[in-house]
């Protein structure tokens, strides 16, 4: 039987380094690596002995509101663990020890793990770590868990105390006030509980740490002064933003097209291997023109922006920039009745809407948090903003090079800027009809900026991308592309299912900008957005206008020859932007909210919304004559 | 009711002020005491977001960013000698 470890600790304190450092297991919670949203779980061996490592939600307190709180308290009261690691940041000590001693108001059973000390030492903050497990009563041990340092000690100590042989003698704060985890006790009670310990706190964190310097967070200062600055910190966030899509753009040439020559050689093989065999002819086409071909289209077109995208974001995540981002709009949200958490929500977005849905824990009023999960959509993720990336390379990228990358770039960065714009007008919507109510209060820490760990998280979200993406080919594009040739290959009325579907929303799809089989592939492309540009090009393949594509050049051709002008793709554009969230994203919107009915409202909120929205732009610029 | 006292929300930027009275409650006061924003708490403000709100305060060793209208409902002591 496994020995249960709890792992606690505030936001931003390196816990989820510690917690994969210590079990070396990849945790997946949605698609964003480090952030904490669910218990996480994991195994270590240590001298022969099996433990159970839970990651318990990054919290400030244990008794206070928020359903991450919630979660964290109910493990550690309920499921009492055989151990509590308590994970603190050794740059901030104080205010974390509020933590500690929270739970050891539960527990005798705590560790602390004082993290980031190299990051103190740099700062001029020097503590006594054996005066603080004097005061504290229990085991304390310093890390680095970037670079692994004291994690051995860590866990030499987790096995002494599960066999029993440390002594606790655990200080005890107003052992009078200290609350069961159940009920709420008066308000005064509370009050005078949390005093006491923020004054204990301050009292050991007074005889713990010296500080070196007057200032030890000078240059987190100097960096928030420009990051954050009146003039400068919307243009830097924007110019930030612009960059990472440049060098997405950029860098996704190159991969795609080497891509694209490989999978299609292998393409030639398979189908040469396939005709050899004594198998009739529609086998071979179903197999390699239908299934292999579409997962060949994901993996050449959707992988590289994919994996190039998600690493460089995820460095701006590590640096600690995202909470700028949160500070810097949260007065345009606040303006929309809304949080600026939304804004952190929404980053996640970026990765997977999924992701960003359950994210939305971290906002604590309910009115706010359904708005955040209704509107996520808005933000494309990574499984969306491909599309978006290919069509405004194909479109705009006439002078190749720099300038084409870009200009692409400037094209995504405002389309983006567009889906920033239509979440705060549809937040405020929503808060005037629906989810009436003013903004709750907000509060956010801007933790210290951390070094990036470049390597390590490029190479860690490459993987973890690169591997995502393949998975998700296999398991939705194959069988898509499976779909898609059975359509187009069944006849009905000497027409194939493809085209009697195709023109049955053509009517429709035309009124909107686009044209039956783009509404289709959005349609098909529910289980998974990176399938939609797929499908779309394996139906006008089928459609037959041209039966080999094996250049991404070709591709803009293949448009053009369907119809498309620019509008058909800035309206695919807008669509991809704003319709239905997939049915991952949906199933987690029905998981977080426990209600069909918001589940449903968030399925039509963007969906309206991209119907109005390309309807105004394809009959506006229509009846102006641009077209 | 003591005269010197004013908001934490007035308090100019890179000035210390001492916290003497919580006025907010509910979950908001309950977060705030758990950030460690009590009686007797020195509080230092230090920049406002580009577009003039929220406001972000050091205490405690931790930068935390508040609005005004929370930011109004903390009753400080301006604290003259900045270290």
């Amino acid at each position: 039987m496994a020995i249960t470890i709890a792992l606690a600790g505030n936001p931003n304190t390196g816990k989820s380094t510690i917690f994969n450092s210590l079990t070396g297991l990849n945790q997946h919670t949605g698609n964003w690596p480090g952030k904490t949203v669910a218990n996480a779980l994991g195994r270590f061996t240590h001298n022969g002995r099996n433990f159970m490592l839970v990651d318990l939600p990054g919290t400030y307190s244990l008794f206070a509101s928020s359903l991450e709180e919630q979660i964290a308290r109910d493990f550690i009261c309920n499921s009492k663990p055989d151990a509590t690691v308590v994970v603190t940041d050794a740059t901030c000590l104080e205010r974390n020890l509020n933590l500690v001693l929270q739970i050891l108001a539960i527990t005798p059973r705590v560790i602390v793990c004082v993290n980031l000390i190299d990051e103190a030492k740099r700062k001029g903050i020097e503590l006594d770590l054996r005066k603080l497990e004097d005061l504290l009563g229990v085991p304390v041990v310093g890390t680095v868990a970037r670079s692994k340092k004291g994690l051995e000690q860590l866990k030499d100590t987790i096995e002494q105390m599960v066999s029993g042989t440390i002594t606790l003698k655990p200080i005890q704060v107003a052992a009078s006030h200290a609350p069961d985890g159940s009920v709420a006790k008066s308000a005064a009670e509370d009050d005078k509980f949390i005093a006491s310990i923020v004054q204990t706190a301050e009292e050991i964190a007074r005889q713990v740490v010296s500080i070196r310097q007057a200032e030890p967070h000078q240059t987190d200062r100097k960096l928030d002064n420009i990051l954050t600055s009146r003039h400068f910190g919307i243009p830097i966030m924007l110019a930030l933003l612009g960059l990472v899509f440049w060098i997405t753009i950029a860098g996704a040439n190159y991969p795609s097209a080497l891509l694209a020559d490989w999978l299609f050689w292998i393409e030639d093989r398979l189908s040469g291997f396939l005709m050899r065999l004594p198998n009739p002819v529609w086998l071979h086409d179903l197999v390699v023109l239908g299934s292999y071909r579409t997962l060949a289209w994901v993996v050449s077109v959707m992988l590289p922006p994919m994996a190039i995208f998600f690493p460089i974001f995820t460095l701006l995540e590590d640096l600690g920039y995202l909470p700028r981002v949160a500070f810097n709009l949260d007065y345009y949200f606040k303006k929309a009745c809304a949080h600026g958490k939304q804004a952190l929500t929404m980053c996640m977005g970026f990765g997977c809407n999924a992701a960003g849905v359950t994210a939305c824990r971290i906002i604590e009023s309910p009115r706010e948090r359904l708005i955040a999960v209704i509107t996520n959509n808005f933000v494309p993720c990574n499984g969306r903003f491909p599309t978006i990336i290919a069509l405004v390379s194909i479109f705009t990228a006439a002078s190749a090079g720099v300038l084409g990358s870009l200009t692409a770039a400037f094209f995504v960065l405002a389309s983006i800027v567009l889906g920033v714009v239509i979440t705060l007008l549809i937040s405020r919507l929503l808060s005037l009809t629906f989810l009436k109510g003013i903004p709750s209060s907000f509060i956010l820490e801007l933790p210290p900026y951390r070094k990036p760990q470049i390597g390590k998280v490029i190479v860690r979200s490459l993987l973890d991308r690169t591997l995502y993406v393949l998975g998700r080919a296999v398991a939705i594009a194959a069988p898509a592309g499976v779909v898609i040739w059975i359509m187009a290959n069944v006849l009905v009325n000497g027409q194939s299912l493809l085209a009697h579907s195709a023109d049955f929303l053509d009517p429709f799809a035309r009124l909107i900008g686009l044209d039956g089989y783009i509404l289709m592939a959005f349609i098909l492309g529910l289980p998974a957005n990176e399938t939609v540009i797929p499908i779309l090009i394996m139906s006008y393949l089928a459609t037959g206008s041209m039966l080999e594509l094996d250049n991404l050049a070709e591709l803009h051709k293949l448009l053009v020859d369907n119809g498309w002008t620019w509008l058909t793709a800035v309206c695919t554009i807008l669509f991809s932007l704003n319709h239905w969230p997939c049915g991952t994203t949906l199933w987690t919107i029905y998981k977080e909210t426990q209600s069909w009915k918001w589940t449903w409202v968030s399925f039509a909120v963007p969906t309206i919304t991209g119907f109005f929205l390309c309807l105004i732009v394809a009959q506006g610029v229509r009846f102006l004559g641009f077209v | 009711m003591n005269e010197n006292l004013i908001s934490l929300n007035q308090l100019p930027a890179n000035q210390l002020g001492k916290v003497r009275q919580i006025r907010s409650h509910g979950i908001t006061r309950r977060r705030l005491l758990d950030l460690g924003l009590i009686d007797q708490t020195l509080v230092k403000a230090l920049q406002t977001s580009p577009a003039g709100d929220p406001t972000a305060y050091q205490f405690r060793g931790a930068v935390i960013a508040l609005r005004a209208e929370d930011a109004s409902q903390i009753m400080i002591e301006l604290v003259s000698e900045s270290r």
